[in-house]
């Protein structure tokens, strides 16, 4: 035994004669993760919110929360004798004066769009590989959470420095709020101590930036990563894997230094992307006034997709009863959100209930072999994608020379004829795929050699593929359509018939695939050759 | 032959294929030294760090192809900071893939439901439990404990009440009124009917006054667009006609759909646009609405002039400025 593994036995005795810790950690030390690129998605989130806490924490010492008046006359020349806000101040401040203090502030803004990207990559990870099924609803909601609460803080975050940029965001929050029938004008007073935009807003943000928020991330993040490590890590199919096991490296040492060592990457990767790629260089955007407006103003992408809704509405307000709805506001501002993350939140319900498949899995899915999760999976991001797209309209109309009509029109009719065009073709490229895989099982790679039969014929050379690959193409599960009860025993049709009969065709649907290949299929056609 | 259909067999997992570093003792020292020259070149990184913070002046500027004129101290820290973490990173993970072993070892799941004893147990537990508090066979406290935690959450609901005033006439009234002058924005000097082109556009407030402060709220409100066109190309009615002055139009520039300024002017067609939204609004109809998603057009300010000759409102609005409420009635 050497001096080191001596000290490291002490270390461990010490702490468990004080904690009993050594039957868990025994256990969980050696605990097997699964490898897999897709699988540091997640993990590059938990490492950039850490980053937001680190760089988040250096700005408060200097920013300045407050929405009073003061004269300029810090470093920055051009705006030196402007009235302008505390807040804006002391962000220029950061800026030019605090050493390193641009860089944390430009880190802090990637690290929120590596971060918000993250989530979004891996919700796209873990929906189209139906990670989220059985055990693992729990963690799918609160991912969701974790994804609407990340867009409010991103937006919190960026509103905060009073420029004529964020400045004009916390307006549409506060016309968001005020066309909310019945309390609308009152909550919007409320929440700004007045009339827009007030002397309050600001500074209350603040604290829910930077303390409440923060602290539901750190729950739910806990609650998220400890639900991961309870259940165990799923792997994606192949040899050797199966519903029963994990297959990887051990914790100790392998994915301690991984991790471990891929949190300074992030954080590297962080740090050059503050060091060399300027991002909201509030400097140029002046104080905010509700009289300005700088041209192409656009929200960060996270919510890019909303205001792309917003500008694309069409004009329709109700007055009536001497009341006003805004319902261009309300609908792409609310009501269609709302819908879009009610329904992403209840999605495993939903497809448990149309498959009817309430069995556990580890296993993951390739999405070509459930063709309609992924159909319309692809068909909800072709909606966002429309409305993000929208939401830079007047930076892609200039940039390509067409009219703001045109973009908008585009995206009028594209948002609703675009999405079920992509989910029936997604649909049938998966089906392709799944023959395009039955055939290389059935008939063997192409080899790309051609050979003259003695009658004169060419062709080409099939060679078998491993028997590992073989597993891999064929090892997925094939559900049965639902076949419920469509009348009940006295032949008559019932309100539960109807529900049945729904059922069954949503199922049938679902259940659509190409027969995967088999050995019996294999070894007739190895007989026939 | 039978028909049940025989699947491909899982083949189980593949042979462990050993690294270089692992029977090789060369290949090994070679990937210990490129851990270690990565752990070099982070303690490089951050003294580059600390050269910056301490020698660079903050306003030194250097050009930089592609990134223009860059801080060299920002730059500086930055990118010594990126070195030193990154490296670290890289170095463990070297190290990880090349050096620790890489044999992949297989775990057992288990299920997570408990088994049907435990299940027995745990619902026994709970059932006992409820029947216990007796809250099925005391309504009486079922029903008051309800009302009592429902009334309770009135508590924070009432606690926040005094974040903010009420609303009352705020939003539907501003600072115009009868005889107010027009005054420029920046700048605060009143305006003449000749001080305006054909084709010019002037953001104009309230005047203020004597010892009056003009806050963003009043600005919010009150912020005025003046377009001066020649008078037979609008096409509005009389009582609108009236509210000009020699082809002087004046809107609220606040938008009717979700309250930005509405800066942008096409002097050919004469629209008004919303840079935000894009909704655009036609000035010699009164701005109304063309495109977009406003769904109403910039209220119109009357204006005239005093007998000085300046610019002044005639009444004040007569509808609401800026985006719409639930109390709003046209």
């Amino acid at each position: 035994m050497t001096a080191r593994e001596r000290i490291a036995g002490n270390v461990a005795g010490y702490v468990d004669d004080r904690t009993g810790a050594a039957k868990w950690m025994k256990k969980n030390l050696t605990k097997v993760f699964p490898d897999h690129w897709s699988f540091l998605l997640g993990e590059i989130c938990l490492y950039s919110f850490v980053i937001l806490l680190l760089s988040g924490t250096f700005l408060t010492f200097w920013f300045d929360p407050s929405q009073r008046e003061v004269i300029y006359d810090g470093g920055y020349q051009p705006l030196s004798g402007l009235k302008m806000s505390a807040a804006y101040a002391s962000t220029l401040h950061i800026s030019f004066e605090v050493r390193g203090g641009l860089l944390m502030r430009q880190i802090h803004h990637w690290a929120a769009l590596i971060f918000m990207v993250g989530i979004v990559v891996h919700l796209l990870r873990v929906y189209f590989t139906g990670a989220f099924r059985k055990p693992r609803e729990f963690n799918w909601i609160i991912g969701v959470g974790l994804l609407t609460l990340g867009i409010v803080e991103g937006f919190l975050g960026y509103s905060l420095p009073d420029d004529l940029l964020s400045g004009t965001g916390i307006r549409i929050a506060e016309a968001i709020i005020q066309a909310l029938p019945l309390v609308g004008s009152y909550i919007a007073f409320f929440a700004f101590g007045g009339a827009f935009p007030g002397e309050a807003f600001i500074p209350r943000i603040y604290t829910v930036h930077v303390l409440l928020l923060p602290g539901i991330f750190l729950a739910l993040i806990t609650v998220h990563l400890m639900l991961v490590w309870y259940q165990k890590h799923t792997q994606f199919p192949g040899p050797g894997r199966t519903e029963k096991n994990v297959v990887g490296y051990p914790l100790m040492p392998v994915y301690m230094a991984k991790a471990g060592g891929f949190f300074f990457i992030v954080f590297g990767v962080t740090a050059f992307l503050g060091a060399v790629a300027s991002i909201n260089p509030i400097w140029l955007y002046g104080p905010y006034t509700p009289g300005q407006i700088s041209a192409g103003s656009q929200p960060d992408w996270y919510m890019g997709w909303l205001d792309g809704l917003v500008r694309m509405s069409p004009p329709i307000e109700t007055h009536a009863l001497g009341h006003t709805i805004s319902w261009n506001i309300l609908i792409p501002g609310l009501i269609l959100p709302g819908i879009m993350f009610t329904g992403l939140a209840l999605y495993p319900f939903i497809e448990s209930w149309a498959t009817g498949d309430k069995r556990e899995h580890h296993l993951l899915d390739r999405p070509r072999n459930a063709p309609n999760r992924t159909a319309l999976g692809v068909m909800a991001l072709t909606f966002t994608i429309v409305g993000l797209l929208n939401g830079g309209n007047d930076i892609i109309a200039t940039t390509f020379h067409l009219t703001i009509n045109q973009m908008m029109w585009f995206s009028r009719i594209g948002i609703i004829v675009l999405p079920p065009i992509a989910f029936i073709i997604t649909k049938r490229l998966c089906l392709s795929l799944q023959r395009a895989d039955r055939e290389l099982v059935l008939h063997g790679r192409e080899t790309g050699r051609l050979v003259r039969m003695p009658n004169g014929e060419f062709t080409e050379i099939h060679e078998p593929i491993s028997a590992e690959k073989a597993w891999l193409l064929t090892s997925h599960e094939q559900i049965a359509p639902l076949e419920l009860p469509e009348l009940d025993e006295a032949g008559v049709r019932r309100p539960s018939a109807i529900k049945n009969k729904l059922r069954n065709r949503i199922s049938r649907a679902t259940a659509v695939a190409v027969p995967k290949a088999s050995e019996t299929e294999r070894r007739e056609l190895e007989g026939h050759h | 032959m039978s028909n049940e259909i025989e699947l491909i067999k899982d083949p189980g997992l593949p042979a462990h294929v050993h690294r270089r570093a692992d029977s090789d003792p060369v290949a090994a020292t070679r990937a210990e030294r490129q851990v270690a020259i990565l752990f070099i070149l982070s303690a490089l990184g951050t003294l580059l760090l600390i050269v910056s913070y301490i020698f660079v002046k903050s306003d030194k500027f250097i050009f930089i192809p592609i990134m223009g004129k860059t801080n060299l101290q920002q730059l500086g820290l930055g990118m010594g900071m990126a070195i030193a973490l990154f490296c670290i990173g890289a170095g463990a993970i070297h190290w990880a893939k090349t050096l620790m072993p890489d044999e992949e070892v297989i775990a057992q799941r288990h299920e997570f439901r408990s088994d049907d004893e435990d299940r027995e147990e745990f619902i026994k537990t709970v059932k006992a439990g409820a029947s216990a508090a007796g809250l099925g066979r005391r309504p009486l406290i079922k029903r008051t404990l309800g009302a009592a935690l429902g009334l309770s959450a009135l508590t924070p609901l009432l606690l926040l009440r005094d974040l903010g005033p009420l609303p009352k006439d705020n939003l539907t009234k501003t600072s115009w009124k009868k005889g107010t002058r027009l005054v420029t924005d920046p700048g605060d000097r009143p305006i003449k009917a000749e001080d305006l082109e054909v084709g010019a556009v002037a953001q104009t407030l309230p005047e203020l006054a004597p010892g009056e402060e003009r806050t963003l709220n009043n600005i919010g409100k009150d912020a005025v667009l003046l377009i001066r066109l020649r008078p037979e190309e609008f096409n509005l009615d009389a009582e609108r006609l009236s509210w000009t002055y020699q082809g002087i139009i004046a809107f609220s520039k606040i938008c009717s759909h979700m309250g930005f300024a509405v800066a942008l002017y096409e002097q050919q067609t004469k629209h008004l646009l919303c840079p935000c939204h894009q909704s655009t609004f036609d000035v010699t109809r009164a701005a109304k609405v063309i495109f977009g998603p406003a769904a109403r057009p910039l209220p119109q300010l009357a204006i005239t002039v005093d007998a000085e000759g300046y610019l002044v409102a005639q009444q004040p609005f007569t509808e609401p400025v800026g985006p719409s409420f639930w109390e709003r009635s046209s």
